[in-house]
């Protein structure tokens, strides 16, 4: 005999016609609507052996070395909701520390059109550019502990800025996306400038190939320009411990980024959670303009600046158990800088390229392994080496990262 | 050039060409389900198969292309997809589908669930504040969900009130003749000792009266490890089940090592429409289902 469960007390009664489920106490309170509250902790052990930084390149905001040892990594608290019924709404915190003070920085803080209509949506307030297709992506879902050698030289680490998006969906089966960015422009590799000098382009086509297959292509531009544009200086880097200050700075400069992406991911019978294999590469290439003013002590030069820098990076990813992913990386930069002095007071062109190692035209080249562990879906323990070859140059570095989320986690993008 | 602009329309805007509605299910069962219950007025798109896990789809482009044109999205809710439908819905730009609309509709959300947890933690494992989702394999809530769906489909369709409700009444008619002769065939099932890989069977055991004596996975959602299978084999060498009951999605590696050891069967059930080459449609998978169970009846000593 069948025991009378309620399920079945129900199916026999006349209650067909479900009510809607667990009918909720009505107290009063103010805290049922709270946002989705993710936290992001991440933590690492470094052991490397000297220095990191891009010779070619003028060194964005957040290109400092990482701790020895011991240090926290990139904290991350997003909260995000539905604002109303017309417009959805997110910010992300990102904590780090810089000099033995812990920073905050303001990573995303946006609100976004709900249902707008004709496949379209508009994004406004600060928020990571979906130009390539790392960027648009948060810290903690990279496959990585860091980011691609090309993201480092153009864009410091990622760029983000404030303004507004624009987004077209294709009303096909192919799925086709046409979006643009005018933002102010002064994130790196922008400056200070007259105001939203920032614009982007990008078009992102995807789609599946049978059951086990998906893919996505995109292209995009991004243009900016800007009265200056400060960036940490090379000059105390390699070797000697010189104690005087210098400066470079760029003025009156102008930006210009062509990229292309390209994903490609297989997964039997398309269950990715068992087995999945993840290829990705993206091509990126700047051209800049600008004088680069550079000045020690009391001394300075200024140049007509001119850079062609170029880099990519291809990576496959592999997960053979629920449970256990590694993957492989390579990437290289290269610059192409000319210089041409229009005033020099103290300090020779030689002199100059030398100390900020902006004349370097020796490509940089950097190889990544690394094998993660998930006990469950929110948490990941990775370890990464990296090895890179810079002219005669060698560089290793070993990463033991944690990377655990907490709370309600929102969906990930493609 | 206008002959280009046209061949460009209509290979562009297929859903503008007849006026069918455009139906997002995230489940072969909803799909089925809907198909039932709309006949030709809709058009299904079906966005996973019985071999994906729907707790873990990716929110792939295909997805998203498919979500901007959708009418109507029928899914489980009760926050088994929320590791993607929420993207898709947010990034379509759709109007029609946000979850404030009629053409957004959570099949388990209107039935009675089990399970509801009186303490949120992820220490639990992967755990849904609304209570177990995988409410589609007890045939009496299946009806319940019919009837709201195809209230839905009326609200979404007006024109084709009448339609639904004759494929409504159809569909229960059958329905309940079917659910009767289930009912007789599985009368030796009761008490039946299973164990399964994840609470994905907990409706089907309510219905069937299964006694459920473990799951494989030591909490919802985290794979088993070597150390928990051991400690499972222990506990269950004793009295060892009747059956160990997975899905077509699940890795079938612990299940199998624990049948081969306690030597009982390992039944690979369906799970949903399209699990195996039986189960083309809603009536099919239980019937399915029954006969695999039925089977380890007559092979158990």
């Amino acid at each position: 005999m069948f025991k009378l469960t309620p399920a079945r007390a129900c199916a026999l009664a006349a209650c067909a016609v479900a009510p809607v489920a667990g009918a909720q106490t009505g107290y009063i309170s103010g805290n049922e609507f709270n946002p989705a509250i993710s936290l992001i902790l991440d933590g690492r052990y470094t052991e490397y052996n000297d220095a990191m930084e891009l010779p070619g390149f003028q060194a964005g905001p957040e290109a400092e070395l990482p701790e020895k040892g011991f240090s926290l990594g990139h904290s991350e608290l997003t909260l995000s909701a539905n604002v109303d019924d017309r417009f959805y709404g997110s910010a992300s915190l990102a904590l780090h520390e810089h000099e033995g003070a812990t920073e905050v920085e303001l990573e995303e803080a946006y609100l976004e059109t709900l249902g707008l209509g004709g496949g379209a949506s508009v994004r406004f307030g600060r928020f990571l550019s979906w130009i390539g297709y790392l960027n648009q992506q948060h810290e903690h879902s990279w496959s990585f502990y860091d980011a691609p050698l090309v993201y480092q030289a153009m864009f410091g680490k990622t760029l983000y800025d404030d303004g507004l998006q624009l987004r077209w969906l294709a009303p096909t089966d192919l799925y086709l996306e046409l979006g643009a960015e005018l933002t102010r422009g002064d994130a790196f590799p922008g400056g200070e400038n007259d105001g939203n000098e920032g614009k982007a382009l990008f078009v992102k086509l995807g789609g599946d190939l049978g059951r086990n297959q998906s893919w996505q292509l995109g292209a995009s531009a991004y243009r900016t320009a800007f009265h200056e544009r400060s960036g940490e200086s090379h000059a105390h880097g390699h070797g000697e411990e010189e104690e005087h200050h210098a400066e470079l700075v760029m003025e009156d400069g102008e930006v210009d980024i062509l990229g292309v992406d390209a994903v490609w991911k297989w997964a039997p019978t398309g269950n990715a959670r068992q087995q999945q294999l993840v290829l990705q590469a993206e091509y990126l290439q700047r051209d800049e303009s600008a004088n680069a003013v550079f000045s020690e002590e009391d001394n300075s030069i200024v140049s007509a600046y001119d850079g062609e820098h170029d880099g990519y990076y291809v990576q496959a990813l592999y997960r053979f158990h629920p449970r256990w992913r590694t993957g492989v990386r390579y990437g290289s930069v290269e610059a192409d800088n000319r210089f041409r002095v229009l005033e020099s007071n103290g300090i020779d062109l030689e002199e100059f390229l030398e100390e900020t190692e902006l004349g370097s035209n020796e490509p940089i080249e950097r190889r990544s392994v690394m094998l993660e562990y998930n006990h469950s879906e929110f948490s990941r323990l990775r370890l990464q080496y990296n090895h890179r070859d810079w002219g005669e140059n060698r560089d290793d570095l070993w990463v033991l990262q944690y990377n655990m989320s907490l709370g309600s986690h929102g969906a990930h993008g493609f | 050039m206008r002959t280009l602009f046209l061949l460009l329309l209509t290979t562009l805007l297929p859903a503008l060409a007849h006026g069918q509605v455009q139906v997002f299910a995230c489940e072969p069962e909803w799909g089925a389900l809907t198909n039932a219950l709309a006949g030709d007025r809709a058009e299904v798109f079906v966005a996973t198969t019985a071999n994906q896990d729907p707790h873990h789809i990716e929110a792939r482009p295909s997805l998203i292309a498919k979500m901007r044109r959708a009418d109507l999205v029928v899914c489980t809710g009760a926050e088994l997809e929320v590791g993607w439908l929420p993207l898709l819905i947010r990034r379509s730009g759709n109007p029609n589908v946000q979850t404030d609309q009629p053409g957004y509709f959570e099949a388990a959300m209107s039935v009675p669930r089990l399970n509801i947890p009186e303490t949120l933690d992820r220490s639990h494992g992967d755990v849904h504040s609304a209570g177990n989702p995988h409410v589609h394999l007890d045939p009496h809530r299946l009806l319940s969900i019919a009837r709201a769906l195809a209230e839905r489909l009326q609200q979404v369709d007006p024109p084709h009130q009448a339609h639904y409700q004759q494929r409504l009444d159809d569909f229960a008619q059958h329905w309940q003749r079917r659910i009767q002769h289930w009912e007789q065939q599985a009368q030796a099932l009761s008490g039946l000792k299973v164990v399964v890989h994840h609470q994905d069977w907990l409706y089907l055991n309510h219905w069937l009266g299964l006694n459920q004596v473990a799951t494989i996975e030591p909490r919802p959602g985290i794979p088993p490890s070597a150390a928990d299978q051991k400690r499972l084999l222990r506990t269950l060498t004793d009295q060892p089940p009747d059956a160990i009951l997975i899905a077509g999605y699940q890795n079938p590696q612990a299940a199998r090592w624990l049948a081969e050891r306690l030597q009982v069967p390992l039944v690979t059930l369906p799970y949903t429409v399209g699990g195996d080459s039986h189960s083309n449609g809603l009536s099919e998978l239980f019937q399915r289902t029954l006969h695999l169970l039925l089977q380890t009846r007559k092979v158990a000593p």
